[in-house]
């Protein structure tokens, strides 16, 4: 019996299942888009700016999540500056969730930037201001605030599973491999909402191309250190004797990891599927955890 | 500077009386579950089940029969351990959490946010969202109690002492005194969460128990969530740094391709 088994649910649910899938899709899309900026042709431009405007709408979602979640929502910003010390800062380098506030805020503002350099470079940008601010934003700037970002970015995928190893809950506590699956899974539905969205901004079919190659790469990774994560749970695996376990093995394995590495004729719908497993691996590994509540071992119970 | 204080609770002489329950939702005017309407658990007499954001006591009983005439009640009164190493303080982003002059713990409910980090991060699922507040809560150890040289309303309220509250060194030596008489009486009795040296540093809210930690619902082993971090953060650069290379790799292939083909990518390189 792990120890795990004795604590409380936080009911970290319907708005951080979302928030986790947001968060580490737009991650993985800003960190492919600044790998594009960094280090492509001006034929990946196209994917580029999707890949910014992603994150950039995907970093907003992620902040209107989180902060809709709060029980108290007004006092969002207390995890940023000490609330009876204002405008001190408020910061644990040790506690991903206080890390993690500030990456977000972060990730969002570099984001945001991101895509207002990228819509200014197209000359889509009407407001005076949007455009002197996007304006600012290329050259030297855009390649240092893309490679912040795009590490930022791979941070924001991974640190929600380790926020969840950092705790004493089962599944997520016992095992060390969720942050590196989320990583994984982050990078390849951003990859995945490239391919589905980056067409419409004119991408060539070469970028395309990269993209379904990277994608099948990354869930490979993904289906390593699923198999990791899997192994290091031991005895506690069987708690996947459950719906959430089949919805992990069918869902995200087969529909979401090995359809899609067996579709290379069809990259939009193994996209589609891609972002579907992405989604379903942070509803099984949440609510397989979530649904195991201070569990009652006392004799006779 | 006062001295660190806390409860021992000394699980033979409970009577489940639940006058701890009691006067901790009295004094700390914690709101009634379900409306006040009344739920069975329907599998035990303990219909109050657990700690949580209106309980901040629960005197759990343990009914271990086997037959009718073959059986015995356990009872213990249940409530925050105030670790001297405490998961819910360590991650708690907002500083709501803190350790008070008594080496107690207390969630300050007007800093706290709701965001839930720490019932995750409690080893001994003490802590829960109080509806009414938004917040999360806990027992205080009745820290507006303590300022004021009070004793707890639970110790205070309770009829056997079995909950004791006092100066730790002092509690620690009253229950190692108690455990050898009663082993000498031939009780099977241990102490948990009295050694400075053991888990998380000893807790100021110790119990004696007369069968093993996790028949009374406790972890044998409480860890604090930190203690996580390391490994884990280490096999995530480890992906990220592989996923890194994957798509320099891809990129790198993709121009020696167009290279060895002749043909350029419909621009220069920035490579």
């Amino acid at each position: 019996m792990s120890d795990t088994f004795f604590t409380g649910a936080p009911h970290w649910t319907w708005f951080i299942i979302p928030y986790f899938f947001v968060g580490g899709l737009a991650g993985g899309a800003y960190f492919l888009a600044a790998a594009l900026d960094w280090f492509g042709r001006p034929e990946d431009r196209p994917v580029v700016r999707t890949g910014y405007d992603v994150a950039a709408v995907g970093a907003i979602l992620s902040g209107l999540l989180l902060t809709i979640d709060l029980g108290r929502p007004l006092r969002f910003w207390h995890m940023l500056f000490q609330s009876e010390n204002f405008p001190a800062i408020m910061f644990k380098g040790w506690s991903p969730i206080s890390f993690g506030a500030w990456a977000i805020l972060l990730f969002g503002l570099l984001s945001v930037l991101s895509a207002l350099g990228a819509r200014a470079e197209e000359g889509r940008l009407q407001m005076p201001a949007l455009r002197a601010v996007g304006g600012v934003v290329k050259g030297g700037v855009a390649k240092l605030v893309s490679g912040i970002g795009g590490l930022l970015g791979l941070f924001i995928a991974g640190y929600t599973g380790i926020l969840l190893s950092v705790t004493n809950r089962p599944i997520w506590a016992d095992s060390p491999w969720l942050g590196a699956l989320f990583i994984a899974s982050g990078a390849s539905t951003g990859a995945a909402a490239l391919i589905l969205l980056a067409p419409a901004r004119g991408a060539s079919e070469r970028t395309l191309a990269w993209l379904s190659s990277f994608d099948a790469r990354a869930l490979v990774v993904e289906l390593l250190v699923l198999a990791a994560f899997i192994a290091s749970l031991g005895s506690l695996n069987r708690v996947w004797v459950s719906f959430w376990g089949l919805l992990l093995l069918v869902g995200v394995v087969g529909f979401g990891i090995l359809a899609p590495l067996r579709m290379h004729a069809k990259p939009a719908q193994a996209a589609k599927l891609v972002l579907l497993g992405g989604f379903l691996l942070r509803l099984a590994t949440m609510l397989a955890s979530e649904g195991i509540d201070r569990y009652r071992v006392a004799a006779g119970l | 500077m006062p001295e660190p204080m806390g409860f021992f609770t000394d699980t033979t002489v409970c009577i489940g009386c639940k006058a701890c329950e009691v006067a901790c939702k009295e004094w700390n005017q914690l709101p009634a579950e379900n409306g006040g309407i009344g739920e069975l658990s329907g599998d035990s007499y303990d219909n109050t089940r657990k700690l949580d954001g209106i309980h901040w006591r629960h005197v759990r009983f343990i009914e271990q029969f086997k037959g009718p005439y073959d059986g015995r009640w356990l009872m213990m009164s249940d409530v925050c351990k105030h670790c001297v190493q405490a998961g819910c303080l360590e991650v708690c982003p907002t500083g709501a959490i803190i350790r008070t002059e008594f080496d107690t713990v207390v969630i300050q409910s007007d800093v706290c946010n709701g965001c839930r980090a720490c019932i995750a991060a409690c080893p001994f699922g003490v802590i829960d969202v109080n509806p009414v507040s938004g917040t999360a809560q806990k027992c205080t150890l009745c820290y507006d109690r303590l300022k004021v040289g009070l004793e707890p309303a639970c110790s205070k309220a309770c009829p056997t002492d079995s909950i004791q509250f006092g100066s730790i060194v002092e509690l620690r030596t009253r229950a190692h005194k108690r455990v050898d008489q009663l082993k000498a009486q031939g009780v099977k009795a241990e102490l948990y969460g009295a050694d400075p040296e053991g888990a998380l540093g000893g807790l100021n809210s110790f119990y004696l128990l007369v069968d093993e930690p996790e028949v009374y619902g406790l972890p044998r082993k409480p860890q604090l969530p930190s203690s996580r971090l390391a490994k884990s953060a280490t096999f995530s650069v480890a992906s990220a740094a592989v996923l890194g290379v994957l798509a320099l790799v891809g990129l790198r292939k993709r121009r020696m391709d167009e290279q060895s083909r002749g043909g350029g990518g419909g621009g220069s390189s920035n490579v």
